[in-house]
C-alpha cells in the first residue's frame, strides 16, 4: 500500500507538564537525525503527535528505523485525503481493497471527528463509513469486541486520516531528557544492554572502560569501541573515556588476598568512575550488574563494591535473566560484538575462587594498606583518553597501523 | 588472443593485484599471534570479512573463508552431513553438479549415506515439486548449484528454498554459488539458504580463496582440525593477502553486478542469434541461462578438435568444466539434459567476462563460422576413436 503520512505517538512523557515542549522537541531532533536518509520526508509536529509526510519515501523502510527513536509509543501509517464525506468514503473504500481482506475477517469503523465544524458527527460517520464498506465486502462482518480490523478515520480540518495499524515503538524517554550518567562498559553483553536500557529511560550516557594493557590486546579496546559505536546509533553520538588500569589492577596482586582481587578492582574502578562522572557532570553509575550472574554480583558483592562510590549507583539489569538480556543484545546489534573471545580487564588474574561474600570490614584494611592506591587510581584518572563515537563509518578513529582503505 | 573461459577462471583486477603485494608486503605477521604484527593482521581478516558479509547481506560472523570452492563445498557438504548424521543419513542432489559436490556426494554414498541425485529437464533445471517429494524426515541436506558451470542453467534457489524448508525445516540447504555471484542478483536471507559457496577467482579476485557462508546457528564438522581459526570451522594460518584482495574483488563484483548482467546478456544474445545461424550447431544455452555462459554442441565432432582448431585462430574456449575437461567422457551434464553421446562428446563452452566487446564476439563467430566449414567434411570420421 502506498501510504502517504506516517503518524507518530510519544510515549509517557506527555503527561509530564511543563517539561512536554522540551521532551518533544528533542524527539523530534531524534526523528529528524535517523530521517536524513529519506530527504523527501518531511516532519510536522503537533500536540502529542508527529507526522511524517512521505512525499514518496516507502513506509515500510521508515518503520522499523523509526520504531527504535526513543519517546516514541507507537507508529500507524496513514491515508490522507481531504475532509469532505465523499472523499472519505471512496479513500476508506480503496483501502480496504488494497487490505486483501479473508473471509470471517471481524471489523468496526473508528471514527473520530477531531474539527467539529466537519457536518457528521463522529458517531455518524461509524455508520456512513460502516454501512458502505458492508454493502461492498462481502467477506466483512462486523463486532464491537474485539474485531481483527479496526478501521480508524480521523477527521481534521486540513486532512482525513485513514488507518488501521496501530504499531508498536520502542517507548520510554526522549534521549538525553533526564540527565547524564556515566556507564562501565566491559565488551561482555550485558554492559552494552545496561547503556541501552538507560539511554530509554532518556539517561544519557558516557561510556568508561577500563583497559590492562599490555596484559589485554588492543583487540578488546577496539572492540569496546565497535561497541560504543553502535550504542551511539542510538543517542547519535557517545563518549567513550579509555582507562588504563594495568597499575591499579597490578597492585593487588601479591597481597595474599587472591579472593578479593575481584572485590577490589571493582571498588577501585568505581571510584575513578566517580572522578570521572563528577568531572563530567553526571548524576550516577550505570553498570551491568545482574544479581547473582557471577562472584561479584552477588548480593554481598555487591554491597562490598557499591559503597566506594556516594553516587547513585543504577543497575538496569539488576533483576533481569541471561537469556532476556540476550535478547536484548541481539536486537540492539551489540551481541556479536559481545561474543568476540578477547580477554578483558576483568577477566585478566581472575582468583579460582572469588569470593561470593567478601567482608565490607577486610577489604576496607586492605585498601587502608595499600598506601599507593588513592595515588595511583588519580593517576589512571589523569592519564584517561576520551574518544566521541558517532554511528557513521568515516568518524572511525584512523588506526594507527597502515591499513589502507582502498585495500578493501 | 582472446580469452573466453571466464566460468574457469578470470583475469584478476589491477587493484586486486597491487592490493596482495602491497598487503603481503606489510602485513606478514600471523593473525594468531598475539603481538602488534599479528593484531594488525587480525584486523585486516576482520575488515575483510565485515566486507564480504555486506556484499553479501550477512553477518560477518557467518562468514568462514576457505581456499576455494572445493573446500566450500567439501565442508559445507561433508561437514553437515556427518554432523548431523544422527538424525539422518539421506542427502539430496542433483546430477548436474560440479565435481567438487558431485563426488562428495559419491564419496558419503561410499560411507554409508542414502543419497538421492535429482535428474534435471532439457534445459537443465531441477523440477521443485520433483525435489519436494524426496524429502523425508531423515533428510539432512540439499545441495543445489545457482548457476550450472557448463551450459549456465539457472534453478530456481528461491522456490527450492522455500519447499524445503515447507517439507522439513531441520533440512540444511547448501547452494553451489560460484557461477551466480557478480552475474544475478543473490539474496541468501530471502532464499532461505543455510551454506553457500563462493570462490574469489571466478569474479576477478585472487586463486585460492573463497568463503562459505555458514547461516548462524548452523552448526557443522570441521575438516580441518588444528587450530581455532575461523572459529573453530576451519583450522589453518589464514591467507591475508588473498582475503583481503577477495573482499575487495567481491565489493567490486557486487557494485557491478546489474550493468554487468545487463551488458553481457546483450553480448550473448548476440552470439546466440549468430550460432542458431550455423548449420550442424546445436545450442545448449539459451536466453533465459546465465548471461556469461553459452554452450552448444557439433554432433559429430569431438569437442577436443573444435577448441583445438579455435585455439590455432586465437579464440580460447574450453569443451565442459575445466576440473573435468580433461577427462575424455562426455559430457554429464549435458548427458542429464537428455542430449545423445554423441551431442554430449562434442560440447563447447564460452564463458564471457567484462572485458569482452561486441568487437571480440564478431571476431568470435568469424571464427566459429570458418572452424565449422573446416571440419564440416570430416564430420563423423571425427568421431571414430
Amino acid at each position: 500500500m502506498n501510504y502517504d503520512v506516517l503518524l507518530l505517538r510519544f510515549g509517557e512523557f506527555i503527561l509530564k507538564g511543563k517539561n512536554r515542549r522540551r521532551f518533544e522537541k528533542s524527539v523530534l531532533c531524534h526523528v529528524e537525525s535517523v530521517l536524513t536518509p529519506f530527504p523527501k520526508a518531511k516532519l510536522r509536529s503537533e500536540f502529542g503527535r508527529i507526522y511524517v509526510h512521505l512525499n514518496g519515501e516507502i513506509a515500510s523502510e521508515l518503520i522499523p528505523v523509526l520504531r527504535k527513536v526513543f519517546g516514541i509509543a507507537s507508529i500507524s501509517p496513514v491515508i490522507a485525503c481531504a475532509s469532505n464525506l465523499e472523499e472519505i468514503l471512496t479513500t476508506c473504500q480503496d483501502f480496504l481493497e488494497q487490505l486483501n481482506i479473508q473471509e470471517d475477517t471481524t471489523f468496526k469503523v473508528n471514527a473520530r471527528r477531531v474539527w467539529k465544524g466537519f457536518a457528521h458527527s463522529s458517531h455518524e460517520m461509524n455508520h456512513l463509513v460502516g454501512s458502505l464498506l458492508l454493502t461492498n465486502f462481502q467477506k466483512l462482518n462486523v463486532s464491537m469486541i474485539k474485531p481483527t480490523l479496526e478501521l480508524r478515520v480521523e477527521i481534521r480540518e486540513k486532512d482525513t486520516y485513514i488507518f488501521c495499524e496501530v504499531i508498536s515503538a520502542v517507548g520510554g524517554f526522549p534521549r538525553g531528557s533526564n540527565g547524564k550518567a556515566v556507564l562501565l562498559l566491559s565488551g561482555g553483553i550485558d554492559s552494552p544492554v545496561a547503556a541501552w536500557s538507560s539511554m530509554r529511560r532518556g539517561l544519557q550516557v558516557e561510556c568508561v572502560h577500563f583497559y590492562s594493557y599490555p596484559f589485554t590486546s588492543q583487540l578488546a579496546k577496539e572492540k569496546v569501541i565497535d561497541l560504543a559505536r553502535v550504542l551511539s546509533g542510538y543517542s547519535g553520538e557517545v563518549k567513550l573515556h579509555l582507562v588504563p588500569f594495568t597499575d591499579v589492577q597490578t597492585s593487588f596482586t601479591g597481597i595474599g588476598q587472591d579472593s578479593l582481587i575481584i572485590t577490589l578492582m571493582r571498588r577501585s574502578m568505581l571510584r575513578i568512575a566517580t572522578m570521572i562522572a563528577e568531572r563530567e557532570g553526571a548524576l550516577a553509575l550505570l553498570t551491568g550488574e545482574s544479581l547473582g550472574q557471577v562472584a561479584s554480583q552477588t548480593l554481598s558483592s555487591m554491597n562490598a563494591i557499591g559503597r566506594a562510590t556516594d553516587l547513585p549507583l543504577l543497575r538496569p539489569l539488576v533483576m533481569m535473566d541471561k537469556n532476556e538480556i540476550i535478547e536484548i543484545a541481539k536486537n540492539i546489534g551489540t551481541y556479536d560484538l559481545s561474543i568476540q573471545p578477547y580477554e578483558d580487564c576483568c577477566t585478566l588474574f581472575v582468583p579460582e575462587f572469588p569470593s561470593t561474600n567478601p567482608s565490607l570490614r577486610i577489604v576496607e584494611r586492605i585498601e587502608a594498606s595499600l598506601t599507593s592506591l588513592p595515588q595511583l587510581q588519580q593517576e589512571a584518572f589523569s592519564r584517561t583518553e576520551t574518544i566521541i563515537l558517532s554511528p557513521s563509518r568515516e568518524a572511525r578513529t584512523k588506526e594507527q597501523a597502515n591499513i589502507q582503505e582502498d585495500w578493501f | 588472443m582472446i580469452y573466453w573461459d571466464h566460468a574457469a577462471s578470470t583475469p584478476p583486477y589491477e587493484d586486486v593485484i597491487r592490493t596482495i603485494s602491497e598487503v603481503m608486503k606489510e602485513h606478514y605477521g600471523n593473525p594468531s599471534s598475539m603481538h602488534t604484527l599479528g593484531e594488525n593482521a587480525g584486523k585486516l581478516i576482520k575488515r575483510a570479512r565485515e566486507g564480504c558479509a555486506s556484499t553479501l547481506g550477512v553477518n560477518p560472523m557467518e562468514v568462514v573463508f576457505t581456499s576455494g570452492a572445493t573446500e566450500g563445498n567439501n565442508m559445507a557438504i561433508k561437514g553437515t552431513a556427518l554432523q548431523h548424521m544422527k538424525r539422518g543419513k539421506h542427502i539430496i542432489t542433483t546430477e548436474i553438479e560440479h565435481a567438487s559436490v558431485y563426488e562428495s556426494f559419491l564419496q558419503l554414498q561410499q560411507w554409508g549415506f542414502d543419497v538421492t541425485f535429482l535428474p534435471v529437464n532439457s534445459s537443465g533445471q531441477v523440477d521443485p515439486m520433483k525435489l519436494a517429494s524426496e524429502i523425508r524426515k531423515d533428510t539432512t541436506l540439499v545441495s543445489i548449484m545457482h548457476v550450472n558451470n557448463e551450459v549456465g542453467a539457472i534453478q530456481p534457489i528461491e522456490a527450492i528454498g522455500k519447499l524445503i524448508k515447507q517439507k522439513n525445516r531441520r533440512t540444511l540447504f547448501h547452494v553451489d554459488g560460484v557461477q551466480g555471484f557478480g552475474k544475478l542478483s543473490v539474496d541468501l536471507r530471502k532464499w532461505d539458504v543455510d551454506l553457500y559457496t563462493l570462490s574469489s577467482h571466478k569474479f576477478r579476485g585472487p586463486k585460492g580463496t573463497g568463503l562459505l557462508y555458514v547461516r548462524e546457528g548452523v552448526a557443522l564438522t570441521p575438516l580441518l582440525t588444528g587450530g581455532s581459526q575461523e572459529l573453530g570451522m576451519r583450522a589453518g594460518t589464514e591467507n591475508i593477502p588473498h582475503i583481503v584482495a577477495m573482499a575487495k574483488a567481491m565489493r567490486i563484483a557486487g557494485e557491478r553486478q546489474e550493468t554487468f548482467t545487463v551488458g553481457i546478456s546483450l553480448l550473448r544474445n548476440r552470439l546466440l542469434h549468430t550460432l542458431r545461424e550455423i548449420p550442424g550447431i546445436v545450442l545448449n544455452s539459451d536466453e533465459a541461462c546465465a548471461p556469461h555462459i553459452v554452450n552448444f554442441s557439433y554432433p559429430g565432432m569431438k569437442s577436443e578438435v573444435f577448441l583445438h582448431a579455435l585455439d590455432e585462430l586465437d579464440m580460447l574456449v574450453s569443451t565442459k568444466s575445466a576440473c573435468s575437461s580433461k577427462l575424455t567422457e562426455p559430457s554429464q551434464v549435458l548427458l542429464s539434459m537428455g542430449r545423445t553421446s554423441e551431442e554430449a562428446s562434442s560440447g563447447i563452452r564460452i564463458s564471457l567476462g567484462d572485458c569482452h566487446t561486441e568487437n571480440d564476439v564478431e571476431q568470435l563467430e568469424y571464427a566459429i563460422r570458418s572452424v565449422v566449414e573446416r571440419l564440416q567434411p570430416f564430420l563423423q570420421r571425427g568421431m571414430k576413436r
